[in-house]
């Protein structure tokens, strides 16, 4: 899964947010994605990490993303 | 009684549960490991489910829980969130007053598993 593919559904995802993806080992499967979004206002930390999770499903279905870190920050 | 709601009790009736893979001993994975090290820094009890004797047992927990990944940390009942949010938590001292507040400030500290096994359909 190249990294662009996973940070294009993550824009997609959070139109106006800030979004960061870093590739942890340089394998293609090990992410850390950091979303700044005013979608997050208001939400528990579990609910803002639903949200990335759904964006990112289909990668997360069929392993295409092997281990998936989260940080996300409420803005605007 | 079905695996699903096997999960769910152990959810429902544990102080702590986390859905690792491994055994808190021997966690296979970084991630289990993050949140049990968190877990345990907060003095938390902690019941530990392996989810890798089965792939049903990861199925049902997902569809349950609404939520992709392993590991999971519930606190009496409530999805606390995976590795990255109970280290956030634990890091801002929160996790700790979650804690004191749910199961109170003199709580055990006892680590144990729980397996559980699908019966057959």
């Amino acid at each position: 899964m190249a990294i662009e593919t996973i940070r294009a559904l993550l824009v997609e995802a959070f139109p106006g947010g800030k979004v960061d993806v870093v590739d942890r080992t340089g394998g293609d499967d090990h992410f850390q994605v950091t979303v700044e979004s005013p979608s997050f206002a208001g939400l528990s930390l579990v609910e803002q990490h639903r949200l990335v999770n759904r964006a990112l499903a289909d990668p997360l279905a069929d392993g295409s993303i092997h281990e998936l870190r989260i940080q996300t920050k409420g803005s605007g | 009684m079905t695996l699903r709601d096997q999960i769910k009790n152990v959810i429902d009736d544990e102080p702590v549960a986390i859905f690792i893979k491994g055994t808190p001993e021997r966690p296979a994975c970084g991630n289990s490991m993050r949140a049990l090290q968190a877990l345990r820094s907060a003095g938390a009890p902690i019941t530990a489910i392996d989810v890798l004797p089965d792939p049903r047992i990861r199925q049902e927990l997902s569809a349950l829980s609404d939520w992709p990944t392993i590991p999971q940390v519930f606190v009496k009942g409530e999805l606390i969130g995976g590795a990255d949010i109970t280290e956030e938590l634990f890091a801002s001292g929160e996790l700790g007053r979650k804690l004191d507040q749910a199961l109170g400030e003199e709580r055990s500290q006892v680590v144990k598993t729980v397996s559980v096994v699908a019966t057959a359909a």
